[in-house]
């Protein structure tokens, strides 16, 4: 009876927050009458509805809780852990062979590279966030910086996407150092809100500095990536790929050569990371995200340990924009917002900080699914908005929050509970 | 020679004087044990000799082998470990609680296997001798799991371990750096008499294979039983220095333990040694 009374009073308290919430959007409708004049209607009833749904949706799931006392989280994780192995070479065989399955319409191919696009930036902040602990919030700065520095190379040297492509990573990792070295010494929200401010100032530097970046009209007109100098063109012709091949063009072709491109790139991303954790840099990172003190008193250089995470992140997060001013042939500061930056930590948080699957599982979920939905039009978002939700509800640690050893002693490889494993406070 | 010298050390935080004028020595090879009520300034002598603060005035030398020393009190905090061959332990435990115990060892190692992974880049191509001294690396850490009994636990998380066990860990993982002088912060604190007895046998080893000891101790039997040396506190000054036996039967030690109204302080045992 009284787990029951209680139960019964959470629910209430629930349902009256509903009603603070819901009351003025659905309680007091505004509607254009004859005149055009807004009036201000009631809905006594739909409001009823939406609180009473509330009511017994929280109740049911209070009910639901103590009938399974255990929490859901650990099952779960054993399995994910455990078909880890081979769910990764299976995503891998499906990326390469995704363009070439035949009848697959172009905008698959499309929504793929957007989506390998949004792992390689994911995987390139997982350094950063997942492995040092640092919560990065301007990681679009450096994105930015790459597609800005192919642009204006491109176009002022006529150099093209491959000469490009380090020097624009360079440049990205050279500004990671810049803005590392006065804000790593601030730790936790300090950093959180500096970095954000520094994706900002990069944003409106570039809005701003019409002269070199062309201001909000973006850059129009760099070159496309090509292959051994072949261009990709539907005119066919001497010196392009259809041409080379005696094919005859087609859109699809132009889309899988960016794609592989992008899929490389994000492959080397990951094996890059995943050498680098197994050896000291990397161990030194997640160290730091478990105990900054401690490291300090085993004689490893903090800032420069964090300043290497934040430099080899923004590395990667400048190939991937130099490959998203390549693919676009435009761009413009409105490609660049803070959501962006918010978007990549999302991915990084949902599929688990630190775990490269989780990355890509969550990079299909938080752009793929938005694509998927289309059709449900202005539901979209709301539909989206709860499954994150409901996710983190599931998976408060991510979709992959277990940790690998990078080096055991025995045979055995044990798997690291989250429960664990620090998230590190910058 | 002396491994650690400590010359007028003093250390203010705003108005208040932690540590006062201190000067005291260690010698190489010995168990030097700093004692003291609690808000003497054990801990923060510490922290001054391991860089965690900049004193105020005074100097530390430490001589990291015979003929060579070190002004640790002008490094910064992170060459103290690598110059100064000066390794810690913390009073409340600092273990990467989310890596194995052999991670741990092995990140204990980092600025020797960095330096063999070619800042990184080798490492990452796989050229180099980076193979080669991760398996020295690990060679090291497996001696020194031994040495402390955690073979066993090699890999398992170092959160997941008794408290005891991550005490040990903690003292192989300052040991991994292969420091020439130990700095031990309260290392009996929860430990029950067994595992006491099996931290005092390692200690000994650990002085035996030549690593000179520095240790805060509220535990007397640890102390007594264990140290060369003895260095007593009490608020922030030097008030009596010698071997176990002149600690025991010095008034001014026992006034500071018994004095001013603190019959009942639990961290009196002195007295009882001394009666």
């Amino acid at each position: 009876m009284r787990p029951l009374a209680r139960d019964l009073k959470d629910a209430a308290a629930v349902a009256f927050f509903a009603f603070l919430i819901f009351g003025p959007f659905i309680g007091l409708p505004l509607s254009n009458n004859q005149a055009g004049n807004l009036t201000l209607g009631t809905r006594p009833q739909a409001l009823a509805l939406a609180v009473g749904a509330v009511f017994l949706a929280r109740l049911g799931l209070l009910a639901w809780a103590r009938w399974h006392p255990a929490p859901l989280a650990p099952r779960f994780t054993i399995k994910l852990q455990g078909a880890g192995r081979f769910i990764a070479p299976v995503l891998l065989v499906f990326a390469v062979l995704m363009p070439l399955l035949p009848g697959l319409p172009n905008a698959y191919i499309d929504l793929g590279v957007l989506i390998m696009t949004y792992v390689m930036l994911g995987w390139g902040l997982n350094i950063v966030v997942g492995l040092a602990g640092l919560l990065d919030l301007g990681y679009v700065a450096f994105y930015a910086v790459g597609a800005y520095s192919f642009a204006l190379i491109s176009l002022n040297f006529g150099l093209g996407f491959w000469e490009c492509l380090p020097i624009a990573g360079i440049l990205a990792a050279f500004w990671g150092v810049c803005l590392g070295f006065p804000v790593l010494r601030l730790r936790g929200d300090y950093l959180a809100i500096v970095t954000l401010a520094f994706g900002e100032i990069i944003r409106l530097v570039i809005t701003n500095w019409v002269s070199l970046t062309g201001g909000p009209n973006g850059l129009l007109g760099m070159p496309q990536p090509s292959l051994f100098g072949l261009r990709f063109s539907m005119a066919g012709g001497p010196g392009t790929f259809a041409g080379f091949f005696h094919i005859t063009p087609a859109p699809w072709q132009r889309t899988a050569y960016l794609y592989y491109i992008i899929l490389a790139l994000a492959l080397l991303t990951n094996w890059v990371t995943l050498r680098l954790r197994k050896q000291p840099l990397g161990r030194a990172w997640e160290a730091l995200r478990e105990d900054e003190i401690a490291c300090r008193s085993l004689g490893i250089n903090v800032r420069n340990t964090k300043l290497t995470a934040f430099a080899i992140g923004a590395f990667f997060g400048g190939f991937a924009g130099c490959f998203f001013a390549a693919r676009q042939s435009f761009i413009s500061p409105d490609s660049f917002t803070f959501m962006e930056s918010a978007t990549v930590l999302a991915i990084v948080v949902l599929g688990g900080a630190g775990s490269q699957l989780g990355v890509v599982l969550a990079a299909c979920v938080m752009i793929g699914v938005p694509q998927m939905l289309q059709s449900l039009q202005i539901y979209r978002m709301l539909i989206f908005g709860l499954a994150l939700v409901i996710i983190m509800i599931v998976r408060p640690r991510g979709f992959i929050s277990t940790r690998r050893p990078t080096v055991t002693l025995g045979k055995r490889g044990g798997v690291i509970g989250a429960d664990l494993v620090s998230q590190g406070r910058g | 020679m002396n491994v650690l010298t400590v010359t007028n050390l003093t250390m203010r935080f705003g108005g208040l004087t932690a540590v006062n004028n201190v000067s005291f020595t260690a010698a190489r090879g010995h168990i030097t044990a700093i004692i003291g009520p609690n808000g003497a300034g054990k801990t923060t002598l510490f922290n001054c000799i391991t860089g965690f603060y900049k004193p105020s005035a005074g100097s530390i030398a430490v001589s990291p082998e015979p003929g060579k020393a070190v002004q640790l009190e002008k490094l910064p905090g992170h060459a103290i470990a690598r110059k100064g061959r000066v390794a810690r332990t913390f009073q409340n435990i600092r273990l990467f609680g989310g890596m194995t115990a052999l991670e741990n060892l092995m990140v204990a190692q980092h600025n020797r296997l960095q330096a063999a992974t070619g800042f990184g880049v080798l490492g990452v191509l796989g050229i180099g001798g980076y193979r080669a001294a991760e398996r020295r690396g690990i060679e090291l850490a497996r001696h020194w799991l031994e040495q402390t009994g955690l073979v066993e636990r090699a890999d398992d998380p170092a959160g997941a371990l008794p408290y005891g066990a991550q005490r040990r860990l903690e003292i192989a993982r300052a040991m991994c750096t292969e420091p020439a002088l130990l700095c031990l912060d309260e290392p009996a604190a929860g430990l029950n008499p067994r595992e006491s007895a099996g931290l005092n046998a390692l200690l000994r080893k650990i002085r035996e294979g030549g690593c000179s000891l520095l240790l805060i101790e509220h535990d007397m039997g640890v102390v007594m039983n264990l140290s060369d040396h003895i260095i007593v506190l009490d608020h922030g000054k030097k008030i009596a220095d010698g071997t176990p036996a002149e600690i025991r039967a010095d008034p001014v030690v026992i006034g500071a333990y018994l004095g001013e109204g603190e019959e009942d302080d639990p961290d009196a045992p002195v007295a009882e040694h001394a009666a």
